[in-house]
């Protein structure tokens, strides 16, 4: 286990350093085993990177860990308790916020009331709030405006704070979605391929928006395809392929590992196919 | 024209505009009465309409719940006061007691059809709801045996008006030199209800409930990921939607003094979803254009096709019922080529959001 190598002489320091601890992760589709007893510890104040071929089930990782898939075996421990099959609203108040790999923002409304909406899970003001707009909603609502404007302003899109989060650019909506998952004050931001589709300008500024992030505290899991960003910016990485897990460990370890070279490249498959091609 | 109308230049417009509405629907009863009485009756339940519009707005509109037995509500909220405010249980109970009673049912039958419904959306869900309309509807025509509660298809008659100690809102009187008839006295305390329900659907649209509905709408997986409670959220649209029903339902049987399952069917369904949708879904403004339009135009038809044909033609060939049907028809067709989101269509709005904020 990698935690407790970080931290031999005094087991319980290592086990505070965990964020996310999965143990035997399994997810099937029918017959497909989507998952297949992945285990892995993510610390807290990490990059973790998260990648593998298509179709490895990383994005299925995503969903187990997030409550939109209900998963078949294993366990997750997430800041010191379990998450139970937990619905993905109360997976978002306990602290894992994400971003979705095919954008999911709410197209018709303005870029600030995403993140506005973002606000929610940390806000109170009910149907009596809403109606009767007492001090304390009033105050609510300006304290979730004004933070919806500094998330704005920290991934770099205030100046569209009005337009329509459809007419935004595509690279600033995937900076927008990041922004709403950073509104519930997540303890860990769940990326599902934030550079998909970026230029090599929107990377780098990508990557200065990804390690803001960390330093003011927050723990980041990756998916990312470009590998250029994951191994420049992942302190670890996992890698899965066919909803098994091949390879941890740090990026620079990991690109050496030959089961991932094999996975990347197809291995064994590939010289198999390599007189019909 | 534009820049005139521009109200963050002119700010004072928005002020004389709001109290030249407020003098306007002031001395329209007696504009309207100076017509002929019924037509300050057939403004009364425009307003009504106006109510049911806005209630259905919040589940079709504001959380995009397509809902096609929202008259059920109405008819709860109808049956609630009926039942205890006429001779039929021998109950006369005050109407400020009985219209927070008939928002308190509709309320719960409202959780009742949104628990059952939290997982389908769309087509399913106006099946669903469409079906649980007619059971509502067909209950009531059918609950006179073996114990008469709602007095079957004949329905309840004899209904309680609003009473408020010796001041009956149904008769007659002169008060202040003014003659206040009883359908006049209904108009302004409508007015005033409406006021609040307004300010009610302008202020829940704009707060954190109005945005996890607008949230739904958009797209409900992103909404439960950002830890918005669906279930929650879609239940509380049902349940604040059906209570609007509820109370102007008891608005109805108290101006009707009559009421029977005929007027809860299908069509009145239909009809108010229609005002939602021709005004312009999860717009306010829009939605009470649209019931007003659904419910005024087909009136002004009753009293003017008659007459304009037997001045052109000497005799009646269409009847206005049909051509209330046409125009329905010609609408339609209109709509969705020229304004398929509604006549102020919500997408569009340019809300006013501060733009001052600094960090």
């Amino acid at each position: 286990m990698t935690g407790a190598a970080q931290g031999v002489a005094v087991p319980r320091h290592a086990s505070a350093l965990a964020l996310l601890k999965a143990t035997d992760i399994t997810k099937r589709f029918g017959g497909v085993q989507a998952l297949s007893e992945v285990s892995f510890t993510i610390n807290h104040g990490e990059i973790y990177g998260l990648i593998g071929p298509n179709g490895a089930g990383k994005t299925s990782l995503f969903n187990v860990l997030t409550g939109i898939y209900i998963r078949d075996g294993g366990t997750f421990m997430f800041d010191g308790a379990p998450l139970e099959n937990l619905k993905p609203n109360d997976v978002a108040r306990r602290g894992i916020a994400r971003t979705f790999q095919n954008i999911r923002l709410f197209a018709n409304l303005s870029a600030l009331e995403n993140v506005m909406i973002g606000r929610h899970v940390r806000t109170h003001a009910g149907v009596w709030g809403a109606i009767s707009r007492n001090a304390g909603t009033r105050a609510e609502e300006r304290a979730i405006h004004q933070r919806a404007y500094e998330l704005l302003k920290y991934v770099g899109v205030e100046k569209r704070a009005h337009s329509l989060a459809q007419h935004l650019a595509y690279g600033d909506q995937r900076r927008l979605e990041i922004a709403r998952a950073m509104a519930t004050e997540p303890k860990l931001l769940a990326l599902d391929e934030p550079a998909a589709g970026m230029n090599a300008t929107e990377t780098a500024s990508l990557r200065a928006l990804l390690e803001d992030i960390r330093r003011d505290g927050t723990t980041i899991l990756l998916i990312e395809h470009d590998m250029k960003l994951v191994m420049s910016i992942c302190d670890r990485v996992l890698v899965l392929d066919y909803g098994k897990k091949i390879a941890e460990g740090p990026a620079a370890e990991v690109q050496k590992d030959e089961r991932v070279i094999a996975a990347y490249l197809g291995g064994e498959v590939s010289l198999n196919l390599k007189g019909t091609t | 024209m534009k820049s005139f109308f521009d109200t963050t230049k002119n700010p004072w417009l928005v002020k004389a505009g709001f109290l030249l509405v407020i003098a306007c629907l002031l001395i329209l009863p007696w504009v309207l009465a100076s017509v002929g009485t019924a037509w300050v009756r057939i403004t009364n339940l425009a307003i009504l309409y106006v109510f049911l519009a806005l209630g259905l707005n919040i589940v079709v509109g504001f959380a995009g719940l397509l809902d096609l037995g929202y008259i059920a509500f109405y008819a709860v909220g109808a049956y609630v006061y009926a039942l205890l405010a006429s001779p039929h249980f021998n109950l006369h109970l005050p109407f400020w007691i009985i219209l927070p009673i008939g928002a308190a049912v509709a309320c719960m039958f409202g959780i009742l059809l949104g628990a059952p419904t939290l997982k389908l959306r769309g087509d399913y869900l106006a099946i669903v709801t469409l079906g649980f309309g007619e059971i509502i509807r067909i209950f009531l025509n059918n609950l006179s045996q073996p114990v008469n509660i709602t007095n079957g298809p004949q329905g309840i008659t004899l209904i309680d008006p609003f009473r408020i100690g010796s001041f009956d809102f149904s008769k007659r009187e002169t008060i202040l030199g003014l003659d206040f008839t009883g359908p006049i006295k209904y108009y302004y305390f409508f007015l005033i209800v409406l006021a609040g329900i307004i300010v009610i659907n302008i202020r829940l649209q704009d707060s954190r409930i109005g945005r996890a509905w607008e949230a739904i709408r958009e797209d409900e997986i992103a909404a439960r990921a950002m830890g918005i409670n669906t279930r929650n959220i879609k239940l509380l649209a049902f349940a604040m939607g059906a209570s609007f029903g509820g109370i102007a339902g008891g608005m109805f049987s108290a101006i009707q003094g009559f009421i029977s399952p005929e007027s809860f069917g299908l069509t009145e369904s239909v009809m108010v979803l229609a005002m939602v949708v021709l005004g312009g879904m999860g717009n306010i403004w829009g939605v009470i254009i649209g019931a007003l339009l659904l419910s005024f135009v087909p009136e002004i038809l009753r009293y003017t096709v008659e007459p304009i044909q037997k001045a052109i033609f000497g005799q009646m060939l269409l009847e206005p019922e049909v051509i209330r049907m046409l125009l329905f028809g010609l609408a339609l067709v209109l709509m969705m080529l020229y304004r398929p989101a509604g006549i102020m269509p919500s997408a569009l709005r340019k809300r006013e959001l501060e733009t001052k904020v600094k960090a």
